[in-house]
């Protein structure tokens, strides 16, 4: 190679660091924010889920269809949640690779028929000839997701369950552990475990219920495993942008690496130009 | 100083409030409420509407809930709430101004570094407009 073409090369790969620096940084600023709204979604679930232990433990008698567990499995469904942009190492294609071994194959293998819905386009990518039967599909949620663009995916899957379509329903995404860790996740959302009471050894109290608790219980049901959904998603962008981070990182120092090779390589090939025109000028020299 | 009770306004997005109260007013299912310190256990759905708290020292708050749900214990009462806006945020005509100069900034292409600033109040603008409209609409 000419000295002339490696400067080329590396004023290519510098114009690619610029921008693989500028992404780890923008996704730097970007894992903080998610981890503030992770935090900030957390008291809401927690007082559902209070709620849902109490009325369920004190209408004991009243089984709504969420909490049955069916007898026998034909079909279960999964929520599948990934992100809609790439350049974040390995981070969905782990999670596919998971759900698919992990349970999907299982469930096949017995028999059992699997009805996936998809948020984000990284899934729907990835399934779209897969062969599964999809039931609903949402993307593009942004980073600050709201409630009210993922109540039409759930309904789907909460109506296919009550009907008694489904006999289970999972939902599969990336947990956020730390920066960099973020490990793909399956936790059962339907049929619900309602949560211990624990002040079961207190005098008995109940709630004056208006209209009446089984209609309230159904709306907490509901809005709980929304928000349960919820969660996964905001999860998920944290782990998206820290598994940015730290891609973009690491294409930053190979980057980097290859800069200081290529240097190298210009600089001996311009000090064998110099040294081999000296010996030319003298060889000349001498000549004459 | 008044007997007051703790609060918690929730919604999954986040947490609004949480503080100490003397009293609130929510529209219920059934009705109007208003909940003192002390208030028996109570759990019920809260229709779309104004949510009115008087906290501790007197001064008032309010609230707008598009739905959600009430849980009353004598020392603590969570709203859990669908979605909220502050109503001091919620003057419309502000709201509607606010969105017409934003839409300006937008068309203005000299005010290039506002451009992002422009985005967020256009949506801001817009997503009060549209809970006052449904609020609106429950009332009619």
């Amino acid at each position: 190679m000419s000295g002339k073409e490696i400067r080329g090369k590396i004023g290519t790969i510098k114009n690619t660091q610029k921008i693989t620096k500028a992404m780890q940084l923008v996704a730097a600023s970007k894992v903080k924010k998610a981890q503030d709204h992770m935090e900030a979604s957390l008291p809401y679930a927690d007082n559902i889920r209070r709620v849902i232990g109490h009325v369920a433990a004190s209408h004991s008698e009243y089984h709504h269809p969420f909490l049955q567990t069916h007898s026998e499995i034909k079909k279960v469904g999964y929520i599948v949640v990934s992100s809609d942009r790439g350049l974040c190492g390995g981070l969905n294609a782990n999670l596919f690779k998971s759900l698919l071994k992990g349970g999907i194959h299982d469930w096949q293998s017995h028999g059992v028929d699997v009805d996936l819905c998809l948020i984000g386009s990284k899934a729907e990518l990835f399934f779209r000839h897969s062969g599964f039967n999809l039931t609903a599909h949402t993307e593009h949620l942004g980073d600050v997701p709201e409630i009210a663009n993922l109540i039409g995916t759930v309904k789907v899957m909460l109506d296919a369950y009550k009907q008694g379509e489904l006999d289970s329903l999972y939902i599969s995404y990336n947990k956020y552990i730390n920066t960099m860790t973020q490990r793909p996740t399956t936790l059962q959302l339907l049929p619900l475990t309602v949560p211990e009471k624990q002040e079961s050894k207190r005098k008995y109290w109940d709630y004056i219920y208006e209209p009446d608790a089984k209609k309230l219980l159904d709306h907490l049901l509901r809005r709980y495993i929304e928000a349960q959904v919820y969660q996964a998603v905001i999860d998920n962008i944290a782990c998206e942008q820290a598994a940015r981070m730290v891609a973009m990182k690491s294409a930053t120092d190979n980057a980097a690496e290859l800069i200081n090779d290529l240097e190298l390589a210009y600089n001996k090939s311009r000090q064998a130009a110099i040294t081999k025109e000296i010996s030319e000028i003298i060889g000349g020299a001498e000549a004459v | 100083m008044a007997i007051t009770v703790h609060l918690d306004v929730v919604t999954p997005e986040k947490s609004v409030f949480s503080g100490l109260v003397e009293q609130l007013s929510v529209t219920g299912s059934e009705g109007e409420l208003g909940i003192l310190p002390g208030h028996t256990a109570l759990l019920t759905s809260i229709k779309p509407g104004q949510v009115k708290i008087i906290l501790q020292g007197g001064k008032e708050q309010i609230f707008y809930v598009s739905g959600g749900m009430l849980e009353v214990q004598p020392d603590i009462v969570t709203i859990l709430a669908d979605t909220i806006v502050r109503a001091e945020n919620l003057d419309e005509a502000k709201a509607i101004e606010a969105k017409e100069q934003a839409e300006k900034l937008l068309s203005d292409k000299k005010a290039d570094k506002d451009y992002t600033r422009a985005m967020r109040e256009l949506a801001q603008a817009a997503a009060q407009i549209r809970v006052i409209k449904e609020l609106r609409r429950h009332r009619k």
